[in-house]
């Protein structure tokens, strides 16, 4: 047997809003009997805007039938901007986890509900927005659905797309597409990621990597309005300098400071630098 | 709340029988039969005993018994055994329906240089016979041919089926591990020159097994090591669980009538009774002949594991060829090679009897099934 949390089993045996809500303002259908699961979504917004009511019909497996009731408990009172942000993650988490192989049953959950959002948006009642580049033809899952999970789970293998999607999961055909679509998404992480942290320094490289800023970005700037300064003390993080020249009795030196010194050392140093003016 | 074990085509119980000839060989008599001293000769005569009780189920000599771990390692025994001492190129004919033990280790003959044939079953689940004598005509093959398939128990008619392979020159292989104990076998009237058993499926323990190789069957040996079971496997024989396996046999043959008469009764009182109780219902196999003890019912419009789960829930284990009770993403590959539409599919279970069953457990599960159907359809978009 499947090592099911007590929520799924809670909602697959007593599976909350059955049915189909009367004059629904958005419908959603996917899946299909040769797929295995299927997944009706109907909701009703109230005055707000917020969906009043949502029901489900379902077939398919134990964990399938509990995504589908626990999707229409996360989205009820929820705004169509808030409910368009459910991710399939979500519904696992609201069940207290899946197993890996029956994660596909929360993403139809999410399927479901973007279908049944652009419906009530458009009209549409096809699958129009899942449409696109079919790559598995055994499941029909488009490239687009591939990148979605891919991109919202952060998955690694084409395993775990079959399991998250089904895609891959029949002749295995479109394996060369998921790795492909898997590398994308892995780039576009890696390109969005934040840049790893400065490698650590001693105190003797900082001050001479701040010596050598002063010396090739800040001082010519000075120097050509007669200015200079002067590095008085380094103290972790803290700077200390001393204007000269024309930039001690310059009225915008606090400006020069903040602006050009202290940003230039937070640009190629750290930027936890902070700058302080030696007036003794 | 109820126990109702319907799945034992998957394994099956016990028989106390079994564990009361069994037990001495864990207490007392522990020895190793190959040990040149009391403790090993006292118990070298029992696995004989076993070996001539086992052959007896299936009329076979006893010396053309080898024991082994499982069906599974007899079926890889045949067919690797049988392929090394053909040769590369050779052909190996099988069905599409063959379980898993048989169908891997094909494909890996395949890989390793050999020519696979996977014959095709119509809607009822039976072998096209002119199709195999076309496969076999072109030369000295192997052929592996389940007796009867386990998941919807249909049998398929091995004595005509052995008369095309020996015509052509092929050998012969056959998984009886569903048949044995449940249909009469012979094969001294049957030219089968192999043929595996399993013993967790007629009520000895998991952990056992036999393959049966006919007297000058060419055959490589496949588990290398000592010389037990005159060096056709090697490995210290399992003692308790081959003296326990030939207790099976003999319990299984003089039960085999009981099997074809009562247990058969049962299985069809539980089939019309849930046809009538149900809607919408397909039984898969229905118009071949099939085990006395096996029924797969095909529920329209849901989906096995949630029948199985709620099915557990009343006390009633049965088993799906659904894709989700496997963790692959297709239904059972018999069911789909038989061309049963995914909208019956996803939805057939097996409730599969044995010798211990009764009609008070038929009638329970008649009773409790429709509603779980009924919940289920409510449940779903295409009822």
């Amino acid at each position: 047997m499947w090592d099911y949390t007590d929520k799924v089993l809670d909602h697959f045996k007593n599976p909350r809003n059955v049915g189909v809500v009367e004059n629904a303002d958005g419908v959603g259908e996917v899946g299909s009997l040769a797929c295995g699961d299927a997944l009706k979504l109907t909701f009703k917004l109230d005055d707000d805007g917020r969906i009043a009511d949502a029901k489900f019909q379902t077939f398919g497996c134990a964990s399938a039938i509990a995504s589908s009731s626990a999707l229409t408990e996360i989205i009820k009172g929820m705004t169509l901007e808030e409910a368009a942000n459910v991710t399939n993650q979500d519904i696992a988490d609201y069940l207290g986890g899946l197993p890996e192989q029956k994660m596909h049953c929360s993403v139809m959950g999410r399927e479901a509900l973007e279908v049944a959002i652009e419906n009530y948006r458009t009209g549409e009642t096809s699958k129009k927005i899942l449409e696109g580049k079919v790559i598995c033809t055994c499941f029909g899952i488009t490239e687009e659905e591939v990148q979605r999970v891919v991109r919202d789970n952060e998955l690694t293998t084409v395993e775990q797309v079959t399991n998250y999607c089904k895609a891959g999961g029949g002749c295995g055909g479109c394996t060369p597409d998921i790795e492909r679509i898997i590398e994308e998404a892995r780039l576009e992480r890696e390109k969005s990621a934040p840049a790893p942290p400065a490698p650590k320094m001693t105190i003797l490289q900082k001050i001479r990597l701040i010596e050598e800023t002063i010396d090739r970005e800040i001082r010519p700037m000075l120097q050509r309005d007669g200015g200079d300064l002067e590095l008085i003390d380094v103290d972790g993080d803290r700077v200390i300098i001393s204007f000269r020249g024309m930039c001690a009795q310059c009225n915008v030196a606090e400006f020069t400071m903040k602006d050009v010194v202290e940003a230039k050392l937070k640009e190629f140093v750290s930027p936890q630098i902070v700058v302080e003016e030696d007036k003794s | 709340m109820k126990n109702v074990y319907f799945d034992n085509n998957a394994t099956t119980c016990v028989a106390p029988e079994v564990v009361e000839a069994m037990l001495p060989f864990l207490t007392d008599y522990w020895g190793n039969p190959s040990s040149m001293h009391h403790f090993g000769g006292q118990v070298g005569r029992h696995v004989e005993e076993a070996r001539a009780k086992v052959a007896a189920l299936i009329n076979a000599d006893p010396s053309e018994i080898v024991f082994t771990s499982c069906g599974t390692e007899s079926d890889n025994m045949a067919l690797v055994g049988a392929a090394e001492a053909a040769g590369k190129g050779t052909r190996i004919v099988t069905t599409r329906v063959e379980h898993p033990a048989v169908l891997s280790p094909c494909r890996h003959l395949k890989e390793l240089g050999y020519d696979i044939v996977e014959l095709g079953v119509d809607a009822s689940g039976q072998l096209d016979l002119s199709a195999l004598r076309k496969a076999v005509a072109a030369g000295p093959c192997i052929v592996s041919i389940m007796w009867a398939n386990n998941e919807t128990g249909v049998i398929f008619p091995i004595e005509e089926i052995a008369q095309i392979v020996k015509g052509a020159g092929g050998v012969l292989h056959t998984d009886a591990v569903q048949a044995a104990g449940k249909l009469p076998i012979d094969v001294a009237t049957t030219p089968i020159d192999m043929l595996s058993m399993s013993g967790h499926k007629l009520h000895a323990p998991k952990g056992v097994g036999i393959l049966y190789v006919r007297k000058g069957t060419k055959l490589k040996t496949f588990m290398l090591g000592g010389h037990q079971e005159s060096g056709r496997r090697a490995g210290t024989e399992n003692v308790p669980y081959i003296v326990g396996l030939g207790k099976a046999c003999e319990l299984a043959a003089s039960s085999i009538d009981e099997e074809r008469t009562r247990v058969a009764a049962l299985r069809d009182r539980l089939e019309s009774g849930l046809l009538a109780s149900c809607t919408d219902t397909i039984v898969n196999g229905a118009g071949a002949p099939r085990l006395p003890n096996t029924t797969n019912i095909s529920f329209q419009f849901i989906e096995g594991e949630a029948i199985l789960y709620h099915l557990s829930d009343a006390g009633v284990a049965a088993s799906s060829g659904s894709a989700c009770t496997s963790g692959s993403l297709e239904p059972s590959h018999v069911i789909r090679a038989m061309g049963v539409p995914f909208t019956s599919a996803h939805g057939s279970i097996r409730f599969s009897l044995s010798r211990y069953s009764t009609e008070e457990e038929v009638d329970y599960v008649i009773e409790h099934m429709p509603p779980i159907v009924a919940k289920l359809r409510e449940l779903s978009p295409f009822a």
